[in-house]
């Protein structure tokens, strides 16, 4: 199997934290790098050496399930040691900083660390105490970049372009790291971006980060060629942010008759988990049209490709 | 209720399908028209009216004639509390429609501080279903915006509204929890829903009887100082500003609020605000020796702040008027003061007790006339509170001098808490018609 990269890989930086500033060509260089993998991932023989000897630390200070796995499954097929760390019973339970969870982890020599927390800017504040490449895997409502670039993925292959699609993101906006990295790598890609929801999920200035607003979900699906759907999370919404999953489901959530207003040949998306029917109705779930279960897919193949493109940039001796 | 009511009145006992009001004096604030002249009622909307029907009544029609007098849109009461369901010993939809009718009211909106709380569909549908059954004036639901009136988790508004509420108030008492009232105007505002809140902090206000100053001090009652409400308005006012959701203050009641309300008005914001009769009428003093008819909330405040609210009323600063029709039993009223309940009865008293500011020229018949009913009609959303063609015949024939002494155990309301008993008023209805069906005579 071949190991050698695109000639054309151009991805110069040395950890991947936010997809803010993230340019057209990089964004595309990592999607032809993961759509390559994607292709191995499909052959029996899934295994490549791009990353043997070096070591990836999933650090997750949050509970992550498919995430993690995914991020695990993508080392190990480019031959890395990968090492779980579950942080819930670890020393950081015990009361250690989040500056001297990183000094500890950083005397273990990891060449790749991929962090998950529940607090926006953690990721990087860890990445500017290590030596080795950061890969944020989600960081609070900040961003979520590996799942930008898996739906970017997605949407590529399924479309064959993503400039100059319509892309209604529906949701819990307010809460989304999500939402904020797809708006990011939207834009850099050429696609328009929609947002939908009640005001009471679209955080302030929303609109200036490079989309349009909409609390009429009709309306805000009205001839979009994709609609991706946010998990609402219903523990710490009802009652404050939205009446009840009931409501939301009636106004928000997606059903054939929400999805009639979207162009007929609309893909359907969602990162999950998901809540059937709270924001997307059991059959559109199942939909053929959905591709939920390819973004699923796409993730192992991204996570790889970033890891082989920041582990291009380690020192080699 | 519009065409139920409209297709019952055509079949009923009245016989005739269209009605002409003959020599009356036309006023109707939305138009500012106030001239001599007639109305027609056909199918029960207004056919046609002016100055032409004055003296000549169509063919066919019954007529009416009104000697004069004053025909203007039915009233339309924007804050009415019934007991219906669950407390129907104080006042039903039914008895609450027929002292709304006598007193020249053809619209309550009622307010959802009844048992259970009207936080959902199903009770929306059950209030709607009682009132064209049972009520002979026009019923409007103001739902609640939290779940059982709490102020923790907010009602499905958007799912209310469609039910056909057209306003969505916590009642009695004030959202304390800034953050949920954030969202609360946040999340109306997307489906253009109104919001109507009685400010009055709860942590100042509990457990309080009456306005502070010389006469609770005097008194020896809890009290509690008027700031209470400017504190949650002037919150509200600023929560307006960075969600802008529709707000109503509902009853406000100082020279303070009405500072707020003009400077939020200033800056173009969504407010709105209304003011009870009692507060128009009364004041402090009149509780003299503890007299609880006169115990209501917001409290009655000093003479200083009723003439500030008159003025204001007249200035076109304060929209609505209303009466706050809060029936409450004996038993409840007739307790030491502090103990007693809150609230007094209103809807038949409600124009006689207004006209008292007009005969005393502290305002004039439009802009009072105005303050209840093509404003509380916009305000609401609703089709009533105008004189013109096509809208309900929804009317109101009085005479603005005849002199009546009050006598509680006459009105119609199932409770008899009136602060007017006994005292005289100036300005007698004389007809009520709601979608062309007469739903009230004076004498008959």
């Amino acid at each position: 199997m071949s190991t050698a990269a695109p000639p054309s890989l151009y991805f110069p930086g040395r950890h991947l934290l936010t997809c803010e500033g993230l340019s057209a060509k990089e964004i595309n260089s990592l999607l032809d790098l993961a759509d390559r993998a994607a292709d191995t991932n499909k052959q029996v023989n899934k295994k490549r050496d791009v990353l043997r000897g070096r070591t990836l630390i999933n650090l997750f200070f949050e509970v992550s399930t498919r995430t993690q796995a995914s991020f695990e499954l993508a080392g190990k097929r480019l031959g890395a040691d990968v090492m779980n760390m579950n942080v819930a019973t670890s020393s950081v339970a015990k009361g250690e900083s989040l500056i001297d969870t990183a000094m500890t982890l950083n005397a273990m020599r990891p060449d790749l660390l991929v962090v998950r927390h529940h607090a926006a800017g953690a990721v990087e504040l860890l990445a500017q105490k290590v030596d080795c490449s950061v890969i944020n895997a989600g960081d609070g409502a900040h961003e979520h970049p590996t799942q930008a670039l898996l739906d970017a993925l997605t949407i590529r292959r399924a479309k064959g372009r993503i400039a100059g699609l319509t892309v209604a993101i529906c949701g819990d906006i307010l809460h989304s790291r999500v939402a904020r990295s797809n708006i990011h790598v939207l834009n850099a890609m050429g696609a328009r971006v929609r947002l939908v929801a009640p005001s009471t999920l679209l955080p302030t200035g929303i609109e200036r980060l490079g989309a349009e607003v909409y609390t009429d979900m009709w309306k805000g699906l009205e001839g979009c060629d994709i609609v991706m759907m946010l998990r609402l999370q219903r523990e710490r919404m009802e009652g404050n942010y939205v009446p009840t999953s009931r409501e939301y489901y009636h106004f928000f959530g997606l059903d054939q008759e929400k999805l009639d207003c979207a162009k007929p040949d609309a893909l359907i998306m969602h990162p999950g988990p998901m809540n059937r029917g709270v924001e997307i109705a059991s059959t559109i779930a199942d939909h053929s049209r959905s591709v939920i279960r390819e973004q699923v897919e796409m993730g192992v193949a991204v996570r790889m490709a970033v890891l082989e493109a920041l582990a291009r940039h380690l020192p080699n001796h | 209720m519009g065409k139920d009511a409209a297709m019952s009145g055509a079949n009923g006992a009245q016989g005739a399908d269209s009605t002409v009001f003959i020599n009356v004096r036309l006023i109707d604030p939305a138009s500012g028209r106030d001239e001599p002249g007639g109305l027609l009622v056909a199918d029960g909307v207004i056919a046609d009216l002016g100055g032409h029907l004055r003296r000549n009544a169509p063919a066919g029609a019954a007529v009416v004639d009104g000697q004069g007098h004053i025909l203007c849109p039915g009233l339309i009461d924007a804050q009415v509390y019934t007991g219906d369901p669950g407390q129907e010993h104080r006042e039903t939809l039914k008895t609450a429609s027929f002292a709304a009718a006598a007193g020249g009211v053809t619209t309550i909106a009622c307010m959802p501080d009844t048992e259970p709380v009207i936080d959902q569909v199903a009770l929306v549908d059950y209030v709607q279903r009682r009132a064209r059954e049972r009520a002979i004036v026009n019923v409007s639901i103001i739902a609640a915006l939290t779940r059982g009136l709490k102020g923790e988790e907010l009602a499905e508004i958007g799912l209310l509204q469609r039910a056909g509420a057209v306003g969505f108030s916590n009642g009695k008492g004030s959202i304390a929890n800034t953050r949920i009232m954030r969202n609360a105007l946040l999340y109306s505002k997307d489906f253009g829903a109104l919001i109507v809140h009685h400010t009055e902090d709860p942590g100042l206000s509990n457990g309080a009887a009456m306005n502070s100053g010389e006469v609770a001090t005097r008194l020896g009652l809890p009290s509690v100082h008027k700031a209470a409400e400017t504190i949650v308005l002037e919150r509200d006012v600023r929560l307006v500003e960075i969600t802008g959701g529709r707000y109503h203050a509902s009853t406000i009641s100082c020279a303070e609020s009405l500072a707020v309300i003009r400077s939020a008005r200033s800056r173009k914001l969504p407010v709105s605000c209304g003011v009870s009769i009692n507060h128009l009428t009364l004041n402090e003093n009149d509780i003299g020796s503890y007299r609880t008819f006169y115990k209501v909330r917001p409290p009655l405040r000093s003479e200083d702040d009723r003439v500030a609210m008159v003025r204001a009323l007249a200035a076109g600063d304060i929209d609505v008027i209303v009466s706050s029709h809060d029936p409450q039993d004996a038993d409840v009223k007739r307790r030491p003061f502090a103990e007693a309940a809150d609230g007094a009865i209103g809807l038949e008293t409600l124009l006689a007790a207004a006209l008292r500011l007009y005969h005393a020229d502290e305002i004039g018949l439009l802009p009072l006339l105005r303050a209840m009913t093509i404003n509380p009609a916009k305000l609401l959303g609703l089709p009533g509170g105008r004189l013109e063609k096509g809208a309900p015949a929804d009317l109101l024939l009085f005479d603005p001098n005849q002199p009546w002494v009050v006598d509680r155990e006459q009105l119609r309301s199932r409770s008899k808490n009136s602060p007017f008993d006994e005292q005289k008023l100036q300005g007698r209805v004389l007809k009520t018609m709601v979608a062309g069906r007469m739903v009230y005579q004076y004498g008959s």
